[in-house]
């Protein structure tokens, strides 16, 4: 195999508590840490096992966004990338728009494989790679949790409701992330000051003649219903009594 | 009028539950009637579960071989032709309906609504966003096809009708590629122990129950109490249970009335999945986890002393 490439989406940090602007326009991001969507950090260093074991010979990084995008490629050239390319787009994309700017740099790197990740944990959609094998007319399998090929076919296990499905797909395919495929290397130092030299390619978003116009409109954001207020029990006798008291307990 | 195709969710003989919440969903967008579509080979059982279903005008059933398993590559062709007669497609939000419905609505050239968890209006609806930690509203333009997924957990299953509604069997002539072959599902069964999205009582264990040994009383008390086992990604991670049972952001959402956590802390990938239970108890070592912020009744104990004495009350 040639080449993979991986999306990397810039997001708001799993760690951080998400507040809704107070009037309902989006959810506070000034100052807040941003980083790698998680699955795409899985998704970045499956790429790099499958390289390094000799099943590619190179991995691309591709973030669609503002150009602080940038800090999140050269993390994954960090890890281990071998060049980034960010398409600077100031709105933000949705999953439609970003599946046509994939299928663009698709046309000119022609990989084997674009490993993204299940889902984006801002917008929480699911979309982009399922969208993408459409428009390319090519396969997909979501939900990777074990990757493995041979002859010009992957063999994805993915995670579904029922438990592990195991799909074989032809080459070239999208392939999206789950949790369990593997866990993502720390980046060392040193992998830091030779990103630097690493190449990261800028490209307009408009030059890529892609229509970005949004499909849906945002009318208002709002943080969610709030539970009540619980009690605490001192023991198992207070646990049941409640429990009882909610006719829970047939 | 606005026209609803419904996809149904099924294993080759059994409706899953989803497609009844859909139709619930479906109502609140037009109380007319739905369309339910059911993709199998000789499923005519599934067909027939669909069409007692209240809310239900026609089930139409494509039946092809290539449509024994669930491949989304292979169904999304055949579901984008027969949108055409259609201004909505409903898919679960489940791991079925998220691998679809996005290859449908790209095939259609439109966006897709992931979760709808509430119909505001005819093309408004609500959906939640980080982990659940914000809900947004969002409005369809005019013109276009509406692709969306709903949010199991925030609907609940339409009854049966009583009657049996029309079954029509479609030929759909689209080619179909042969580029993704399914070749086994490895389920780690629960057994005849409810299941994790429908049951009333869900019982989960975390990093706290320590091994796969120690699930075995989890598993004792959710048999007493007909309930089904639930899991924290840690408990997953960690090889003491199989995939199927994680719930949170990236496991199942689910909605039973009782949800009782043993040794979990609550980290809000976790509590995005049991937001919607009726009631949530949390038995945890550490009075301070944050697991008691959203408890409804909460119990600071050792869970290898709680579990059996609540099975003495049982
Ligand atoms: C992108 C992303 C997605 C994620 N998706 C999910 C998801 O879908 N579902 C999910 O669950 N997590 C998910 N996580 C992981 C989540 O952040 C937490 O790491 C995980 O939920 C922790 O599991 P836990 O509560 O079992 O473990 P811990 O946080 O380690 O908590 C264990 C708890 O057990 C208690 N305990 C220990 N021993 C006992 C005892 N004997 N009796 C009583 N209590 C005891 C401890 O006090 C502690 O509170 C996700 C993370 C990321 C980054
Ligand atoms: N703006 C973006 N930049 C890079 N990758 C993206 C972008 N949007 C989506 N992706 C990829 O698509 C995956 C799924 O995103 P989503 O469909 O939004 O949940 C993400 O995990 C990324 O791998």
């Amino acid at each position: 195999m040639d080449k993979i490439l991986v999306g990397l989406k810039r997001v708001v940090d799993y760690n951080v508590r998400i507040r809704v602007k107070p009037d309902g326009s989006g959810v506070v991001t000034d100052g807040v840490k941003m980083s790698i969507n998680p699955f795409d950090e899985i998704a970045l260093e499956e790429a790099l096992r499958i390289k390094e074991r000799g099943d590619a010979s190179e991995v691309i990084a591709v973030s669609i966004g503002p150009p602080d995008c940038q800090q999140q490629l050269r993390t994954g050239l960090a890890m281990g990338a071998d060049r980034a390319i960010l398409v600077e787009a100031d709105q933000e994309t949705d999953p439609l728009a970003a599946a046509g700017i994939f299928l663009e740099i698709i046309g000119r790197e022609q990989p084997d494989i674009v490993l993204l990740g299940k889902q984006a944990i801002d917008d929480d959609c699911s979309q982009t790679g399922q969208m993408l094998a459409a428009l390319w007319g090519r396969p997909q399998a979501t939900f990777a949790s074990k990757i493995e090929f041979s002859n010009g076919t992957a063999s994805v296990t993915r995670e579904v409701d029922a438990g592990l499905e195991v799909i074989d797909v032809d080459l070239p395919a999208v392939i999206t992330t789950d949790l369990r495929l593997n866990e993502p290397r720390y980046v060392k130092l040193p992998d830091i000051m030779k990103a630097k030299k690493k190449p990261l390619e800028v490209i307009g978003a408009g030059d890529l003649g892609v229509d970005m116009s949004p499909q849906f409109s945002a009318v208002r954001h709002e943080p969610p219903a709030e539970r009540q207020k619980g009690v605490m029990v001192e023991d198992v006798d207070g646990l049941i009594a409640a429990l009882k008291d909610k006719d829970l307990l047939g | 009028m606005s026209k609803v195709l419904i996809i149904a969710e099924h294993d080759g003989t059994h409706l899953n539950q989803s497609t009844a919440k859909c139709l619930n969903c479906a109502q609140s967008i037009d109380d007319a009637g739905a369309d339910v579509v059911t993709l199998g080979n000789q499923c005519a059982a599934v067909a027939e579960q669909a069409a007692a279903l209240t809310g239900v005008s026609k089930v139409l059933t494509i039946e092809r071989a290539e449509n024994e398993h669930a491949v989304a590559a292979v169904m999304a062709p055949q579901i984008a032709a027969l949108a055409d007669d259609y201004d909505y497609v409903l898919a679960p939000s489940t791991t079925f309906g998220k691998d679809l419905a996005p290859r449908v609505a790209a095939l259609l050239g439109v966006g897709q609504l992931s979760d709808v968890m509430s119909v505001e209006g005819p093309r408004e609806f609500k959906r939640p966003i980080y982990a659940g930690n914000a809900v947004v509203t969002v409005q369809v333009p005019e013109g276009k096809k509406i692709v969306a997924t709903v949010r199991a957990a925030s609907f609940r299953p339409v009854a049966p009708s009583g009657g049996q509604a029309e079954i029509a069997s479609v030929q759909i002539s689209v080619e179909l590629p042969g580029h993704t072959r399914f070749v086994e599902l490895l389920s780690g069964s629960s057994g005849d122990r409810p299941d994790l999205q429908t049951a009333k009582v869900v019982i989960s264990g975390g990093r706290g129950v320590g091994s796969e040994e120690n699930f075995e009383i989890l598993y004792r008390l959710a048999d007493k109490m007909n309930a089904a086992v639930g899991a924290s990604r840690a408990a997953v991670d960690a090889g003491f249970v199989p995939n199927e049972m994680q719930v949170g952001q990236t496991g199942k959402i689910i909605s039973p009335d009782l949800y009782i956590a043993f040794g979990i802390s609550g980290a809000i990938q976790h509590l995005t999945g049991i937001k919607d239970a009726g009631t949530i108890v949390a038995v945890n070592k550490d009075g301070e986890a944050p697991i008691f912020e959203i408890a409804d009744i909460g119990l600071v104990g050792d869970l290898f002393d709680v579990i059996p004495e609540l099975e003495k009350h049982l």
